[in-house]
């Protein structure tokens, strides 16, 4: 056991070890709160539809050659976000339909532009980066962390200030906008926090766990939790700590870190589907 | 001055005409049925009325102090809302949140208000409990006490008691004639129950294939026959 501690404190000695830990952890706390709405109002795709747009984008940038290509991923993105969540039921192509077709086109056009036009040589490492952050994570600069941690920042920011109107627009946005509340401009601001969110954190972890990340743990507090609150709260803390634990794992045996906190989610929504059985099952 | 008053109304969607010639008004205090066959253009009717959708042509004019904001809404759940996870006293409380304007969390007043609701509809020992797992006419009663903490002045009820069994849909109707009663609520409600309509309403609005057939008050409808095409349609 002392073996095992010594062993992480050795890693953990390394400021990018650190600093992983810390952008995972941000990350993981970010998308577990915007996870309970996206899984609730049926959008549990859009993590897997955005980071794919945001590949496209990506891949638009690099054969435009910009220097800075955020200028591009950003604002696509958050268009992108925007048309799913609020074209809403007056959509002609609606919910997955409309995220599936938009995850597939943007993975195809993406992959043609940089295949027809890309200059890397190694054409398959970079495209397995973008979408599973194999080693990215492991590479962050102080500026990648304090950009996550002004990010994770304004998310908390933005769900406690607007916690009982996002609840509102999540359970029933007819009655919310009925009584006069403004639900197409909470909805405006999910998108756009949405979207920074997996474009910020596809650069840091890659596509696969920022999609993971939104699901598992939001779904994990539903198996067990019944009040809103208690879920939110609940998807926030198995996220973190499964961010935590996937990061000492993948440090350790040097396993691919996105890969292996997906496990972890995978492994506590096990656990908490059996905890809510015996719950159930008493009460 | 009506609460409602609805002129030559034309309602639709895409561009589609649903229904037209709508007139009608609902005074304080009214209880408006409003029946007709699937398809007749009600669920437009209350979606234009909640400004969801425009009207097509026509106008729907507010009046007697009652505010855009101020009418309840009872709507018909999906299935994603009879499956959310939140307790009874959430889902009650956001019925206040008109109130709240910028302030971000519910004050005193607004939780006594919501507690004072959950005790009217008998609800208050509920109030910790998860909603998913409650029966389907202790959630309508959830979603009533919702719509009054928003408005005591005028309830849009849309088919109140689809999916009950009998006895907890006599229980609905029952709360909702005496909110109505005792409370002077004015109640619009989409139904397909005609006899239930007769019984409770004051005033009817019989919609038939794109056209109005029928508004003015109940007696006028029984007298009018109307009815009948409607059940004997249905059954």
């Amino acid at each position: 056991m002392t073996e095992l501690l010594d062993k992480i404190a050795f890693y953990f000695a390394y400021p990018t070890v650190r600093y992983a830990l810390i952008a995972a952890v941000l990350v993981a706390l970010c998308a577990a709160l915007l996870g309970v709405t996206l899984v609730l109002k049926r959008y549990s795709f859009i993590g897997d539809g955005l980071s794919h747009v945001a590949f496209g984008a990506v891949a638009v940038a690099s054969v435009l050659h910009l220097s800075n290509n955020m200028l591009i991923v950003m604002p696509v993105t958050i268009v992108f976000a925007v048309l799913l969540l609020c074209a809403g039921q007056n959509a002609k192509i609606k919910g997955d339909a409309a995220i599936a077709m938009l995850s597939v086109g943007a993975l195809g056009i993406g992959y043609l532009l940089m295949h027809v036009f890309g200059t890397s040589s190694n054409l398959a490492g970079d495209v397995c980066t973008t979408l599973f952050g194999s080693t990215s994570i492991l590479t962050l600069t102080p500026t990648d962390v304090w950009v996550c941690v002004a990010m994770s920042v304004l998310v908390i920011g933005v769900y406690l200030l607007f916690y009982n109107k996002i609840f509102a627009v999540t359970y029933d946005e007819t009655f919310a906008h009925a009584t006069g509340i403004h639900s197409g401009l909470y909805k405006l601001i999910l998108a756009v926090v949405t979207a920074v969110i997996i474009v910020l954190a596809m650069n840091l972890v890659g596509s696969l766990l920022i999609s993971a990340l939104i699901i598992f743990p939001a779904l994990s507090a539903m198996q067990l939790f019944g009040r809103f609150r208690a879920v939110v709260l609940g998807s926030a803390c198995i996220s973190v700590i499964c961010a935590l634990l996937g990061i000492i794992i993948s440090v350790l045996w040097s396993s691919p870190v996105g890969a292996t906190i997906v496990c972890v989610d995978m492994g506590a929504f096990a656990v908490f589907t059996l905890l809510g059985r015996i719950r159930s099952g008493k009460t | 001055m009506a609460q409602i008053t609805c002129q030559s109304l034309a309602l639709g969607y895409e561009g589609k005409r649903v229904v037209e010639d709508l007139d009608f008004t609902v005074e304080a205090g009214d209880y408006l049925c409003i029946v007709g066959e699937n398809g007749s253009g009600k669920s437009t009717l209350v979606k234009t009325i909640l400004r969801l959708l425009p009207p097509i042509s026509g106008t729907i004019t507010l009046g007697d102090g009652l505010r855009p904001k101020e009418i309840g809404y009872l709507p018909q759940q999906t299935a994603a809302q009879r499956d959310f996870p939140a307790s009874v006293e959430e889902i009650v409380l956001s019925g206040c949140l008109n109130r709240c304007g910028l302030r971000p969390f519910y004050n005193r007043s607004e939780k006594a208000l919501a507690a004072a609701n959950m005790r009217r509809l008998g609800i208050e020992d509920l109030s910790q409990r998860r909603y998913r797992e409650l029966s389907g006419g202790q959630q309508q009663r959830v979603l009533l006490a919702r719509a009054l903490c928003a408005t005591r002045k005028l309830l849009l009820l849309d088919e109140p008691v689809a999916g009950l069994d009998p006895a907890a849909a006599a229980e609905m109707y029952g709360i909702i004639a005496s909110l109505n009663r005792e409370e002077k609520t004015t109640i619009m409600m989409i139904s397909h129950d005609i006899d239930a309509a007769i019984k409770y309403a004051s005033h009817i609005l019989h919609i038939g294939e794109r056209k109005p057939l029928f508004f003015g008050t109940t007696d006028a409808y029984v007298s009018s026959g109307i009815a009948g095409s409607l059940k004997g349609e249905t059954k």
